[in-house]
């Protein structure tokens, strides 16, 4: 999966999460820039991106998506090895 | 873990969503999201139809049919996510669940001290969901069994003061979560054996709630014993470290499901009767081709065995209380030869309270079956290995629940039971012996057929009504009862346990339940009625709070007997008019002049009477009761 890849389908994922089909990333959103995006939304777009690729983020892994950039990075780590 | 596996796939769930979200009607989008929420569905789609769903419930308000429940979570952990799919589980339950979540880590601040905002939601359950961290117990590895169990004890007896609460403070209805084994094993197969351990003491501090919750009349979600437990997305220790979530969202659809059949269960709204197909579902072939010898069914062969175990837990459902019908297309003669004739059927003709078998269409079929059974469709389950006509039915009578089945017959019985269809909150004698009730009922319609005089049936009946009080014993069932009387029902008021308990000992009521027995059978309890002061009536006047009777014995001349008995008991108290209220529903035309039969006069609604309610008198000194020719025994 090619990163650009990964971008359309993590949007997507975003979309529904936060049933909000306007929603565009790039590597620099960050919560403050998604509506709803807090605490709790956090943990239902990690759950809901691990099913969606097929990934299991590991908890190191969790304290640092902080950003868009960072969740793309992350998934795409994970989906080499 | 698979999870909702009784609903069937939709082919394209966020399509339907999204057709729903254009709807501008708020009714035509309420049954747009009560259908998808019978699909299959994962958490994410779960939250999006919520949030339909709350659209549509703020704009409706009161009026959908759905029966509201406010059901309050304190727990020892985060639940917050977990409410969307309580919610949409509700509606396909037939509830309309607003939410109340205490802040996390403090249930027992909210029971013990004040809580504004639990007050002010008014919750009319309570579920207390603790976990392996918080109910931490402080023994050491090596101490005795005894240590334990005081250990134990004193925590079970803190749980119950806690229910206490929620009942006195709230007036709620608690269901207590059971404890899930977190903690790894220690000693591999020697766990159980050391009686500290996390997970022997988890254990045996279930089996104290479970014991206890049984004598306090607490519900349970029994998170402990259910199959849920064994999923690895229950206690997923990257979610407990991240986010305090006991269940990770990946299961909240289930969980949600589980909780609101409990909440369905003790509002009365449980299935009622389980609808049977025949050929391939019951056993294997089909009849009218391969003969009776050329069933599949019984000892021999895997498969005859697989039909076999599932007629056997069918069987078991009967002897709890689930009705039992049989809609096949099939000659009738041939269906119910197969019933006679066949040597190894664990069911038999007699345990089938409504047997229809021809060529029409199964819904019509289904609908029959109500009318022969006196029971509403909303209160069947169809189970059917056809594809299509279970398709058929769920477009024709969405109100029937129908089941997804798998291809493999000896997942029938499993399937059935993780659908979730009969939770309960009691089981009494009555309920075991529902099923033959039914059957006599046949019997019952048949001989009044024959009889050419009404009187002459009614007398030959041998009827008595036995009247007792609703004392602890009768608690439960009447609560039952009253809870899931649609049509044989005054007022539709639906009370808890603890309600119910609470308005029938005030010394100024008088509560009743009464049974019917008759030469053919007990039809055990089949009235409630509850006559209390009320400040809109003279002090020597009874409201009839709640009068309701199940329709099995309609036709019998009940009412005229319970309002003798009711009378008598007035009079003896020095009560001087008996004050009947009738509250229309969509449900309940058929007793729209219950009072005026029975002689009661028109009386003038108070002020504040519920909108198109009527009011009547009887005088219990003056007016006699009409004609009956039931015996009347009163037992403490």
């Amino acid at each position: 999966m090619t990163e650009p890849e990964i971008y359309a389908s993590l949007t997507e994922v975003f979309r529904d999460v936060f049933d909000d089909d306007a929603i565009t990333l790039n590597a620099d959103t960050t919560a403050a820039d998604v509506e709803g995006w807090d605490s709790q939304a956090h943990v239902s777009l990690i759950v809901a991106a691990e099913m969606c690729f097929g990934v299991r983020f590991r908890t190191a892994e969790l304290e640092r998506l902080k950003n868009v950039g960072e969740f793309v990075s992350v998934i795409a780590k994970q989906l080499r090895t | 873990m698979e999870q909702l596996e009784w609903l069937p796939a939709h082919p394209d769930f966020r399509g339907a969503l999204r057709a729903a979200r254009d709807e501008h009607d708020p009714a035509a989008r309420l049954r747009a999201c009560v259908s998808l929420a019978n699909y299959n569905r994962d958490f994410v789609v779960t939250d999006k139809l919520d949030r339909l769903l709350q659209t549509a419930l703020a704009e409706l308000g009161a009026a959908t049919k759905l029966t509201a429940a406010r059901v309050a979570l304190l727990s020892s952990h985060t639940v917050d996510h977990l409410t969307p799919a309580l919610r949409v589980a509700g509606v396909s339950r037939r509830l309309a669940v607003s939410t109340h979540v205490a802040p996390y880590g403090m249930y027992r601040q909210s029971l013990l001290g004040d809580d504004p905002a639990l007050a002010a939601f008014q919750p009319q359950f309570i579920l207390l969901a603790l976990d392996g961290q918080d109910v931490a117990f402080d023994v050491p590895l090596e101490a005795a069994e005894s240590e334990v169990d005081h250990a134990i004890r004193v925590r079970v007896d803190e749980l119950r003061r806690l229910w206490r609460c929620a009942r006195e403070r709230y007036g709620a209805q608690v269901i207590q979560q059971t404890l899930v084994p977190v903690t790894p094993s220690l000693f591999g197969s020697f766990e159980a054996l050391v009686p500290a351990t996390p997970f022997a003491m988890t254990e045996r501090f279930n089996a104290a709630i479970r014991s206890a919750a049984g004598e306090d009349r607490v519900l349970l979600l029994d998170l402990a014993w259910h199959p849920i437990r064994g999923s690895s997305a229950l206690g997923d220790p990257v979610r407990w470290h991240q986010a305090k979530q006991l269940v990770s969202p990946l299961l909240a659809p289930l969980y949600g499901d589980l909780l609101a059949r409990v909440v369905a269960g003790a509002l009365g709204l449980s299935r009622k009767c389980l609808v049977l197909d025949l050929d391939n579902t019951l056993w294997g072939g089909v009849v009218g081709d391969d003969g009776i010898e050329g069933l599949q069914l019984g000892q021999g062969s895997p498969t005859g065995e697989a039909f076999l175990a599932f007629q056997r837990y069918v069987s078991l459902l009967a002897k709890r209380g689930i009705v039992l019908a049989v809609c096949s297309k099939n000659h009738l003669e041939v269906a119910e030869g197969a019933f006679t004739n066949h040597p190894e059927m664990a069911l038999r003709r007699t345990d089938i309270a409504a047997f229809v078998a021809n060529w029409s269409d199964k819904a019509q079929n289904l609908r029959n079956i109500a009318h022969l059974l006196d029971l509403g469709t909303d209160s069947f389950v169809f189970v059917d290995d056809n594809p299509a006509e279970r398709e058929i039915i769920r477009r024709e009578l969405p109100e029937v629940a129908v089941p997804e089945l798998p291809e493999e017959p000896a997942y029938y019985a499993a399937r059935l039971s993780a659908a979730g269809y009969f939770e309960t909150s009691s089981f009494t004698a009555d309920d075991a012996a529902r099923s033959r009730n039914y059957v006599a009922n046949a019997e019952r319609r048949s001989m009044a057929e024959q009889a050419t005089d009404l009187d002459g049936y009614l007398r030959s009946l041998d009827m008595t009504l036995v009247t007792t009080g609703v004392g602890p014993v009768e608690l439960p069932r009447a609560t039952q009862l009253l809870n899931k009387s649609n049509q044989f029902n005054l007022t539709t008021r639906r009370y808890t346990q603890v309600e119910m308990s609470e308005l029938v000992t005030a010394p100024s009521s008088i509560g009743l339940c009464l049974r019917l027995v008759d030469r053919f059978s007990d039809n055990g309890l089949i009235s409630v009625i509850i006559a209390r002061q009320d400040p809109a009536w003279a002090g020597d006047e009874l409201l009839i709070d709640t009068w309701l009777m199940s329709c099995r014995v309609l036709g019998r001349q009940v009412e005229a007997a319970a309002l003798q008995v009711l009378a008598e008991r007035a009079r003896k108290r020095g009560v001087r008019a008996l004050i009947g209220e009738f509250r229309p529903t969509p449900k309940n035309s058929l007793v729209v002049q219950h009072y005026e039969k029975l002689g009661f006069t028109p009386a003038a609604a108070p002020a504040g009477a519920s909108a198109g309610a009527t009011f009547w008198r009887f005088d219990v000194a003056s007016q006699s009761v009409p004609t009956h020719f039931i015996q009347l025994s009163e037992q403490a």
